[in-house]
């Protein structure tokens, strides 16, 4: 469905950190949304504040996961509901990550604060038949131990000698914490990949991403393997509003995961 | 020059007769009437209607009626207004949402209005902003509804250029006065000579046909054709303005660093009313209205401009936050990322936006200002590359 909401129930939620919230969303009545692409997002609709784009950080049977960070009107009211509400889903929505395409690739996902959500879902994914990759690498940044998110999930990885190699990094470390200290991109010298039979996935803030970019280009890995998931603003996420534009990307329909290829010049220029 | 046979000749009454079938078929005729000084499209009973005996004078910024001795019904420019308008109206309710007492929700799709249109007077500028808006709207993989009901509901009867206007420039954005191919159900081009004052008819589809079937006209004359062909030949080398002679894509996209941006948004006021006033502008955005008990909620969808700051708004802060940047946006929208996004240019030429500017800025003057700085820095760099 793209015109209109399907209602879904909240069937879960669970606090990951001060600011942010994962919801549990269960179709409420017959009608189901098509499958979701780890990648692909959908527009949340919070009963009358409105409705914003949210990517799935968990992709369920029947259930899809959303984990959403309070910032402005319609995301708190997300945050703030509980088992038992509804809410309306449109999607899904936009390019998804196409892990498929990097099978037999060492894969390096790099992910700074809320973008790890997005992220989930392809990590759980190529964990899950790491077989079909080469070596597996996830690299999650966060400004400070309490922002991080599913803190459990990503320290059980981190401590594991399981396929996937996990490691987390603060800007600002404070008591307890257990990883490192500085830049994401840092942790790009303790990876494992060949940068010439590498895909990557970077999801996080602009900045965050054009620094990952830039450093992953100078090992060697291709401009068209490194995959970003950029944010613009979006009313419609059906290519009519015109809001998400970058160039002429329409962000809703042509990304919001693109080729750094095609990222790498639009973003160069300021306030494009 | 076109595949479309003439096929008769209309009097005024013969242009009544036309507008009175169209509303027997229950169809809202619009067409170009005189109000508030300008020419605006409204609703119109009989050819009395329509702005016979007006023309009007345009420049950059500035939009006047004058009276016309001749009395020609279409010798006039584009008013404010465009068919988007009626096909894509200013506000529209999408779906409204109720919310039981116990939290569940229910999401009703409103049916959009059944109007179905009959617009009178068309220009080719125009006719062509109308099929831009199609592939925008109901051409991509979610096609809007509302838009496509009344869309294909929609009866156009296209009027060819005899009169162009100071700003006009749609023959350098590759069109012309000239209605050729389709798209039309009926073509009128206006002739006053002293064989009197008609309308050459040409049929562009089924329903055209049987509109013209049904109302009394001559067979098309020769002499008719001629005059019709010779005015709008003649229109062709009047345009007021053009573009600069160039790939505008490829000028746009080696722009995006221009100075020239810092020199418009210096005169610019981002008012929007560019992106009002222009045809195959279509950004919107929406509104959640909710009623006093808070459950009943309902979404609305309006035109929006890229001028608005708030139209890039992101956490942390607006994408295009200078008004450098949002006249670019918008220029190198209509001149060069249309195509990737939607195969074509977003520009047909009509000017527009140059007349209702409220401080005269003219986007083929912009353009050819880009040219310039543009063919400047590449006169510098080939300097450089021989001196070394
Ligand atoms: C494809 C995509 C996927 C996304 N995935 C996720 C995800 O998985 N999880 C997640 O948490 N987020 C995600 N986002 C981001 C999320 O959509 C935004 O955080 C959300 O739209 C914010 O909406 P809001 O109504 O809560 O806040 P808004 O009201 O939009 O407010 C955001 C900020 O802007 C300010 N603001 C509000 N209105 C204006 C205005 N008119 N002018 C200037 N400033 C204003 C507010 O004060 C606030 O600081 C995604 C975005 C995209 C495009
Ligand atoms: S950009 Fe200006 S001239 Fe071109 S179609 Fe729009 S209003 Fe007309
Ligand atoms: S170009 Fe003119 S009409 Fe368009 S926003 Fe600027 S001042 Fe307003
Ligand atoms: S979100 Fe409306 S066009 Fe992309």
């Amino acid at each position: 469905m793209s015109d209109v909401p399907v209602p879904h129930l909240v069937t879960g939620m669970r606090r990951e950190t001060a600011d942010t919230v994962s919801l549990t969303l269960t179709p409420a009545g017959q009608e189901a949304l098509e499958p979701f692409a780890p990648g692909q997002f959908a527009m949340v609709y919070a009963f009358g504040v409105g409705e914003i784009p949210v990517s799935v950080s968990r992709v369920g049977r029947r259930e899809l996961v959303h984990t959403i960070r309070s910032v402005g009107a319609v995301s708190a009211a997300l945050c703030a509901l509980r088992p038992g509400s509804q809410v309306g889903l449109r999607g899904p929505f936009g390019t998804g990550w196409e892990l498929e395409r990097a099978a037999g690739q060492d894969i390096v996902a790099v992910t700074g604060g809320i973008g790890l959500a997005p992220l989930r879902p392809l990590v759980l994914a190529a964990r899950a038949a790491h077989r079909a990759y080469g070596r597996l690498n996830l690299l999650v940044g966060s400004r400070t131990f309490e922002d991080l998110l599913y803190a459990d999930q990503v320290r059980a990885w981190a401590e594991s000698h399981g396929p996937l190699l996990c490691r987390a990094t603060v800007d600002r470390p404070s008591p307890g914490w257990w990883g490192h200290v500085g830049l994401v991109t840092t942790l790009l010298n303790s990876a494992r990949f060949v940068p010439e039979n590498t895909t990557a996935y970077v999801c996080g803030p602009e900045v965050m991403i054009r620094a990952t970019a830039r450093d992953l280009l100078h090992r060697g890995v291709r401009a068209d393997r490194i995959r970003v998931s950029l944010e613009r603003n979006m009313r419609c996420a059906t290519g009519h509003c015109g809001h998400c534009q970058l160039g002429g990307v329409l962000m809703c329909r042509d990304g919001p995961v693109i080729g750094w290829d095609r990222a790498a010049s639009l973003l160069m220029v300021r306030e494009l | 020059m076109t595949n479309n046979p003439a096929t008769g000749v209309l009097d005024r009454d013969g242009l009544s007769a036309l507008i009175e079938v169209l509303a027997a078929q229950g169809r809202t005729v619009i067409g170009p009437t005189v109000r508030d000084g300008a020419i605006v499209l409204a609703e119109i009973g009989s050819a009395d209607d329509l702005p016979f005996g007006w023309g009007s004078e345009v420049e950059a910024g500035r939009y006047r009626l004058v009276p016309r001795a001749d009395g020609a019904v279409f010798a006039h420019t584009a008013g404010p207004q465009s068919w988007k308008t009626f096909l894509h109206p200013q506000r529209e309710k999408l779906w409204s949402a109720e919310r039981t007492p116990d939290g569940a929700l229910s999401v009703t799709e409103d049916d959009p209005e059944q109007t179905s249109y009959a617009f009178l007077g068309v220009r080719p500028c125009d006719l062509r902003a109308i099929t831009i808006q199609d592939r925008v709207l109901a051409g991509g993989r979610y096609p809007d509804r509302g838009y496509r009901e009344r869309r294909t509901g929609a009866f156009l009867i296209a009027a060819e250029c005899t009169e162009p206007g100071a700003t006009c420039f749609c023959v350098s954005m590759g069109g012309g006065p000239a209605v050729d191919g389709s798209g039309f159900d009926l073509a009128l081009t206006e002739v006053l000579d002293q064989g009197g004052h008609r309308f050459l008819v040409r049929v562009g589809s089924e329903a055209g046909r049987d509109a013209l079937d049904g109302v009394p006209h001559a067979p098309a004359d020769a002499e008719t054709e001629y005059a019709a062909r010779a005015a709008v030949d003649a229109a062709r080398d009047r345009m007021g303005r053009a573009m600069p002679p160039v790939d505008l894509r490829t000028l746009m996209g080696e722009s995006l660093e221009a100075d020239r941006w810092d020199d418009v948004a210096a005169r610019c006021l981002t008012c929007g009313n560019c992106t009002m006033v222009c045809p195959t502008c279509f950004c919107t955005t929406t509104e959640e209205v909710t009623d006093l008990t808070g459950d009943h909620a309902e979404r609305w969808l309006r035109w929006d401009s890229c001028f608005d700051v708030a139209f890039s708004h992101l956490h942390g802060g607006p994408v295009r936050a200078s008004a450098r940047s949002r006249y670019r946006q918008w220029l190198t929208h209509k001149l060069s990322t249309w195509y990737e996004q939607f195969g074509s240019s977003g520009c047909v030429g009509c000017g527009r936006c140059v007349t209702w500017c409220p401080v005269g800025i003219d986007i083929t003057e912009e353009a050819a200002a880009l040219h310039d700085e543009r063919a400047g820095r590449l006169r510098h760099e080939k300097q450089k590359e021989t001196q070394r």
